[in-house]
């Protein structure tokens, strides 16, 4: 044997190309990419005490599409990991976990797309939705001018009923519901898909985790670098993207009882709206608003703020798009209700229904989707660290 | 200096230089600027790389009386000092170990004070959930607690810069000569009032490794940074400062033989020995694979590999044990019978066969339990294995190639209690300290136990930034 010292780095011992590449083809680069860095932090595993996604990998020593489209979507995407990680660019190993994961998040979401043909949708998901929104808010307006009399339109309108002088209480209650019962199924659609995907058969009866994952949800637990905070680049706790998030996701829920309660009153009191100011759907929808409209603002500067090499810039269209309609739809209700007794309400009204209808339409083809799978995600992980512990 | 990369005007005179860049470094500088001093940290390396070896460690030995959030029992001050005892075997300075030993029962708050975090212990941290701290997300996150802070509280920080001389006269440190940043052809001359050198030991240095070790040393793999040449060191010996530690030895273990020739960090370490037999690239083993459990026989296998020819082993097992211990950041390389491994090995194929042949023959079989020494062992063969002895017999069969992987040298500077380099004319030195592994063969004279060269780094380095404080208030 002579010169065996040539060894370093050459092919008798099969040097994978990069470290962590173990020559598994699956069916996409990010899932390829996602295995590989799955494999370089199994081996390595300083970050099990900032997320859930380190414990389920440490689990795991091989990664099927499942394992791999489950842990992607358990990443919060706080961004800690890089931070904290020795192999991160530029050391030749090229670890960046959060950007990985964004990027495979989203590919999860057109692959459980229903129905299928509709996962185009995500592809240039902001361009697709600004323009379902323009035509949804056009129709409004051109609907509300075709059926009503221009006198009506821009008349002022107050008390009760006086929205349905516009647009007929029974022909909104139709098409908002045909609109709400269709996203809501292809949503239920998408989520059986990716539980069947992610679904670990020896895992699956294990315990609940239910309310493990909603308590992890609503507090955002695992959005906190364990600890360290979600800006992604430094020590110093920063909260700004979980506390945006948060006036976001319980505006999105104040705003949600609001119609629910207005929807109990409609049906089961006879009350029309619109209530006045100190009515509970209005307080309800104005709190809510008013979390809905800081919140994503707050969303899309954080995203400014944030480190350039955690972020996906294909994603960007669609995080944006998201973000934009749940701030349009909170803002022009807002404006909505303080105008509502000049001769603006009409158009108002029309533009709000508009975005709010886009807004439904689009819910199981938006970024919406996220906090679906990433709740049954949290189930999935609270069911295995019970089986383990 | 984090976003730009000016360069500060060096013409006024700082009080405390520290050279440097890891835990031990910014412990000095933090501690120093905390005193009242103005500090100024050298870094040779560029801000990513910034922090030396601690950037691949993740824990710290720390003595403490009671449990923790993040330590599950009490871990006193003599039974830390029994475990340096036994991994130095004796070769330590007791009175230094028991001072630094005392000193890292308040590390545990002070370095919570300086932003660093610390994680409660999971499956992963290795049975040292009782004695050793793990730091939230590692050793890098450490770190970048401690730039964090010490640019906070207005410590000067330079990257990618190199101290190319000291001026050094009767044992005080006058100025620095160092390049920095873009231009390495320009020179800057630093004065400071006290010096704190914390900048490693020289196993990156694979000429400085030749001279102990031969040609040998250039089939070694570095398993942290490149950035850790000695010069520092270099230049104080040279300068008078008195030497402690054996220059022949360093810490080694036995790593991927496809990991990077610098940097791998600890993911390229195989913990596979006791799961089947080790050849060398004549096919033949060379030593007892079951001979003790983890870490002692982590730490010897380096050395081993680096006496075999050309610096290369092969740890060989077979199917039924593919899954027994921590997944590896390279696959193991994979063959449906020895001839085939064999070759894919590059290795004499027939004596392979024979070599595996003649172990399976001598197994004598007990109950199997890698946790203990247990009775599964070899008879008639030379050398036996001891423990832990299994037929590989059970296709497909797996390898990992494996060479030496360094992490550390034991060679560094005398100090005493107060982090004072002492001179080889036997005075101490009036304005010079160190810290970390530049001295951490006053205590850690040989051997090596989990977390210890942080305790050292933070307890000295925290020392002599006060001392170099003091020395400048004085």
């Amino acid at each position: 044997m002579s010169a065996t010292s040539d060894l370093i780095g050459q092919s008798p011992l099969t040097k994978p190309t990069k470290a962590g590449g173990r020559g598994i083809e699956h069916s996409s680069e990010n899932l390829n990419e996602a295995d590989r860095l799955m494999t370089i932090c199994n081996s390595c595993r300083y970050c099990q005490g900032l997320c859930a996604v380190f414990p389920a990998m440490e689990l795991r020593r091989d990664f099927t599409e499942g394992d791999l489209n489950y842990m992607a979507n358990l990443c919060h995407a706080c961004g800690a990991c890089f931070a904290d990680c020795q192999f991160s660019p530029p050391h030749d190993f090229e670890v960046n976990v959060p950007k990985t994961m964004a990027s495979l998040r989203a590919e999860t979401y057109s692959r459980y797309a229903w129905p299928s043909f509709l996962s185009g949708l995500f592809y240039r998901n902001g361009l697709a939705i600004s323009i379902i929104t323009a035509l949804s808010v056009a129709g409004f307006i051109l609907g509300f001018i075709y059926f009503n009399n221009p006198d009506l339109l821009w008349a002022v309108h107050t008390g009760p009923g006086a929205f349905y002088k516009l647009m007929p209480h029974n022909t909104m209650a139709l098409l908002f519901g045909v609109a709400f019962v269709a996203a809501i199924i292809a949503i239920i659609m998408g989520a059986i898909t990716f539980w069947k995907d992610t679904t670990n058969a020896s895992i699956a009866g294990a315990g609940s985790g239910f309310w493990q994952a909603f308590s992890d949800s609503f507090k955002l637990r695992y959005l906190d670098g364990g600890g360290a905070g979600c800006s992604g680049e430094t020590i110093q706790k920063k909260d700004g993207r979980k506390h945006a998030h948060h006036l976001t996701f319980y505006g999105f829920l104040l705003c949600f009882a609001s119609t629910s309660v207005a929807t109990l009153y409609h049906y089961g009191l006879g009350r029309e709206a619109p209530y006045p100011w100190w009515d509970l759907p209005v307080i309800l929808g104005t709190l809510g608003g008013i979390g809905l409209v800081i919140g994503p603002a707050g969303l899309f500067l954080e995203k400014f703020k944030r480190p350039k090499e955690l972020q996906d810039p294909d994603r960007f269209g669609m995080d944006t798009g998201f973000i934009a309609m749940l701030f349009l739809t909170s803002f022009t209700g807002l404006v909505l209700l303080f105008l509502r007794e000049t001769p603006l309400m009409g158009i108002l009204l029309a533009i709000h229904l508009g975005v709010v209808f886009s807004l439904f339409l689009t819910l199981p083809y938006s970024k919406f989707v996220h906090g679906i799978y990433r709740f049954l995600a949290l189930i999935r992980s609270a069911k295995e660290s019970n089986a383990n512990h | 200096m984090k976003n730009d990369n000016s360069i500060p005007d060096f013409s006024s005179k700082y009080d405390v230089l520290v050279i440097g860049g890891g835990n031990a470094a910014l412990c000095a500088a933090i501690s120093a600027r905390r005193d009242g001093s103005n500090v100024l940290v050298l870094e040779r390396a560029k801000e990513f790389y910034r922090g030396g070896n601690t950037r691949h460690t993740r824990n710290m030995r720390c003595a403490h009386d009671e449990a923790t959030d993040t330590l599950t029992g009490p871990y006193p001050e003599d039974e830390l000092f029994d475990d340096l005892m036994r991994v130095t075997e004796g070769e330590t300075d007791q009175e230094l170990a028991k001072h630094m030993i005392h000193e890292s029962k308040d590390m545990l708050n002070w370095i919570v004070e300086q932003g660093v975090k610390f994680q409660p212990p999971l499956g992963g941290t290795l049975g040292l959930g009782r004695t050793n701290s793990f730091f939230l997300g590692g050793g890098r996150a450490m770190l970048n607690a401690l730039y964090e802070t010490a640019e906070k509280i207005g410590v000067q920080i330079c990257y990618e810069a190199e101290v190319t001389s000291l001026e050094i006269e009767n044992g005080m440190f006058l100025s620095a000569e160092a390049k920095i940043g873009a231009d390495p052809a320009k020179n800057y001359n630093i004065q400071a009032k006290s010096l704190v050198a914390a900048a490693g030991g020289f196993e990156s240095n694979i000429d400085w490794l030749k001279k102990y070790w031969g040609e040998a040393a250039e089939n070694f793999l570095i398993r942290g940074t490149a950035n850790n040449q000695g010069s520092v060191l270099r230049m104080l010996l040279d300068k008078g400062a008195q030497e402690v530690g054996d220059p022949t030895q360093c810490h080694a273990v036995a790593i991927d033989a496809r990991a990077p020739k610098y940097d791998g960090g600890i993911i390229t370490r195989l913990d596979c020995v006791v799961f089947g037999v080790v050849v060398n690239n004549r096919s033949e083993r060379f030593y007892d694979e079951g001979e003790d459990i983890w870490p002692k026989r982590y730490a010897i296998w380096g050395r081993l590999v680096a006496q075999q020819p050309d610096q290369i082993a092969f740890i060989i097992f077979d199917h039924s044990v593919l899954k027994k211990f921590m997944p590896s950041l390279y696959p193991p390389i994979k063959a449906d019978s020895i001839n085939e491994l064999a070759k894919k090995l590059e290795i004499p194929e027939e004596k392979l066969v024979a070599t595996i042949n003649q172990f399976n023959g001598s197994v004598i079989e007990g109950n199997f339990d890698h946790t203990i020494l247990d009775d599964c062992h070899t008879e008639g063969i030379n050398p036996p294995k001891t423990h832990w002895a299994r037929r590989i017999e059970t296709p497909p069969f797996y390898a990992y190639p494996v060479r030496p992987g360094i992490t550390f040298t034991y060679l560094g500077v005398r100090i005493d209690k107060d982090a004072r380099i002492q001179m080889s004319d036997g005075k101490p030195s009036a304005n010079m300290f160190a810290a970390g592994e530049i001295m951490s063969g006053n205590v850690l004279g040989r051997g090596y136990a989990a977390g210890i060269g942080m305790t050292i780094g933070s307890v000295f380095g925290r020392i002599a930034g006060k001392e170099a404080s003091k020395h400048v208030r004085n």
